[in-house]
């Protein structure tokens, strides 16, 4: 899954992009407007000019950012699976990445050590997202 | 700068625009056409914002169901090793559907169902052979698995399609709201589900197999035979007693039928069966810990229910009584490669089951232990 399976899903618009850019342009360009009002002493125009600029810097930014917080939580992460391979007669362990094929109770390869076949003892997924804590 | 000094006849005239009364003025303008457009449209574009909320979710669950597709089709390419293209049969498939008999009339109901489910199941299974010819058995129930994951996904993008145009094009608030509140619920599901997909085409242990888990760990090393349909039962000793421990056939991705199962064993037996312990993984209630083990007692089966009916219909006959112990687990756990917390309750689950054949039975009592789940990745 984590491979893009419809670019249409997966792009930000080149329209809402295109509307960002322009926003974002528009604001900074209030903003330096702020600053040259300020040294001509017209602080009221300056003052407006900056409050628009930042509200549009603001809110092209957020709009940005949410549309890349979109899709990136369009990706569903596949944590990686460990598999524990452990022999029987002198315990030795070995962990490796899953492989196509594996099973709980699968013999594999021989032991480095006794060579004794082994076999596999586990599968299991490490990472698992902390639920948020809820003391009650 | 020469540009930003042309500017300021432009800045003057904002200046005297802004000036003190027409300020006010304009500004109780803007508030009274707000105010206005709230009073009127105000429904409306709380819907729009619905809409625009649920269109946010179809396009994740489109995401979803076109990666389910994909690796449906590549999974076939892989393993399978089709002469042709799979993708038009794949895309068939997704829309697949299943009529539930008819309950005007309750009374057998139970048996047809279970005849419409196994024409399913044959029907499906005989699909993946045509278009992988080249996968074993476990690899079919593998393949089968992970199509079944793809047409729920693609089901589920589908209904919230239809109830989100349908909102749409009548614009009823009451259409939208529901779809709206129902949707982090579906959303959840259908994450579990995307989740799921690589597990079954790769194989691996997920969540639900950890009552198949748990019997496999009991039955290893003992002989093993097969019981209809598609289990596995092995006699082990333990505290002085005689186990029947029954499980769906792995490593392949099967449930099996273990309502024939038990009752196989129970007739075998002529319903001398002390007690049952059914293990299986239960929805965890939020607040509760991944991995938490609980026992009490009746069939832990869920699926359609045709399983539980037969179960219960085998124990009222002899009156066997009858124990569960539940492996808490979340619905994104359920059908996502099994995690460690799970794996770990294997262990704390098998010691529950010993403790309820202590506490339930006696010395030379049978009993039966099913373990029941998807048994994907998990031999015996």
């Amino acid at each position: 899954m984590g491979e893009p399976a419809a670019s249409a899903t997966t792009r930000v618009s080149t329209f809402v992009l295109m509307i960002i850019f322009i926003t974002l342009a528009l604001s900074l360009t209030a903003l330096i407007l702020a600053i040259n009002a300020f040294s001509y002493g017209n602080e009221v125009v300056a003052g407006y000019l900056l409050l628009i600029g930042f509200i549009g810097v603001a809110l092209s930014t957020y709009v940005l950012l949410q549309s890349k917080r979109r899709i990136k939580s369009l990706k569903i992460e596949t944590p990686p699976v460990t598999t524990i391979i452990e022999c029987g007669k002198c315990g030795f362990k070995n962990v490796r990445e899953f492989n196509r094929g594996d099973y709980v109770f699968k013999e594999v390869e021989s032991c480095q050590k006794c060579n004794e076949n082994m076999m596999i003892t586990a599968i299991y997924r490490e990472v698992r997202e902390k639920e948020k804590g809820f003391s009650l | 700068m020469i540009g930003l000094v042309n500017m300021l006849p432009l800045q003057v005239q904002l200046l005297q625009f802004l000036g003190g009364d027409t300020l006010s003025q304009v500004l109780s303008i803007v508030f009274y056409v707000i105010f206005i457009v709230f009073l009127f449209y105000g429904q409306r574009i709380q819907m729009y914002v619905m809409l625009r909320e649920v269109e946010g979710s179809l396009y994740k669950l489109k995401y979803m169901r076109d990666g389910g597709r994909k690796i449906a089709i590549d999974t076939i390419k892989e393993i399978g090793k089709p002469q042709t293209d799979p993708s038009g049969r794949v895309d068939r498939l997704l829309d697949y559907f299943t009529i539930s008999p008819q309950s005007l009339d309750p009374a057998g109901v139970v048996w047809k169902l279970e005849h419409i489910l196994d024409v399913r199941d044959v029907r499906l299974k005989d699909e993946v052979k045509l278009m992988a010819p080249a996968t074993d058995e476990s690899q079919t129930n593998n393949l089968e698995n992970t199509l079944e994951v793809a047409m729920t996904l693609n089901y589920i993008y589908k209904v919230i399609r239809h109830f989100y145009l349908m909102g749409k094009k009548t614009l009823s608030l009451y259409i939208i709201m529901q779809l709206q509140m129902v949707l982090p619920l579906i959303m959840r599901e259908a994450e579990a589900f995307a989740s799921a997909l690589k597990a079954f085409a790769y194989g691996q242990p997920i969540g639900d197999g950890a009552g198949a888990l748990v019997a496999a760990k009991i039955m290893h090393g003992h002989e093993i035979r097969k019981v209809p349909k598609d289990n596995v039962v092995a006699s082990v000793p333990i505290e002085g007693r005689t186990a029947f421990v029954i499980k769906a056939e792995g490593p392949g991705g099967n449930v099996g039928k273990t309502g024939d199962a038990v009752k196989t064993i129970i007739d075998e037996n002529e319903g001398k069966i002390a007690t049952i312990i059914m293990i299986d993984a239960a929805m965890k209630l939020e607040g509760e810990e991944v991995g938490e083990v609980a026992d009490g007692v009746g069939a832990a089966i869920g699926g359609p229910g045709v399983d539980q009916f037969k179960i219960e219909e085998s124990i009222l006959k002899y009156k066997i009584p009858i124990n569960a112990v539940a492996i808490k687990e979340d619905i994104g756990d359920n059908v996502s490669p099994m995690c460690k917390e799970i794996f770990d309750a294997i262990d704390k689950a098998i010691e529950r089951v010993k403790q309820v054949i202590l506490e339930r039975t006696k010395e030379g009592d049978n009993v039966i232990i099913v373990g029941v789940g998807n048994t994907i990745g998990i031999g015996q």
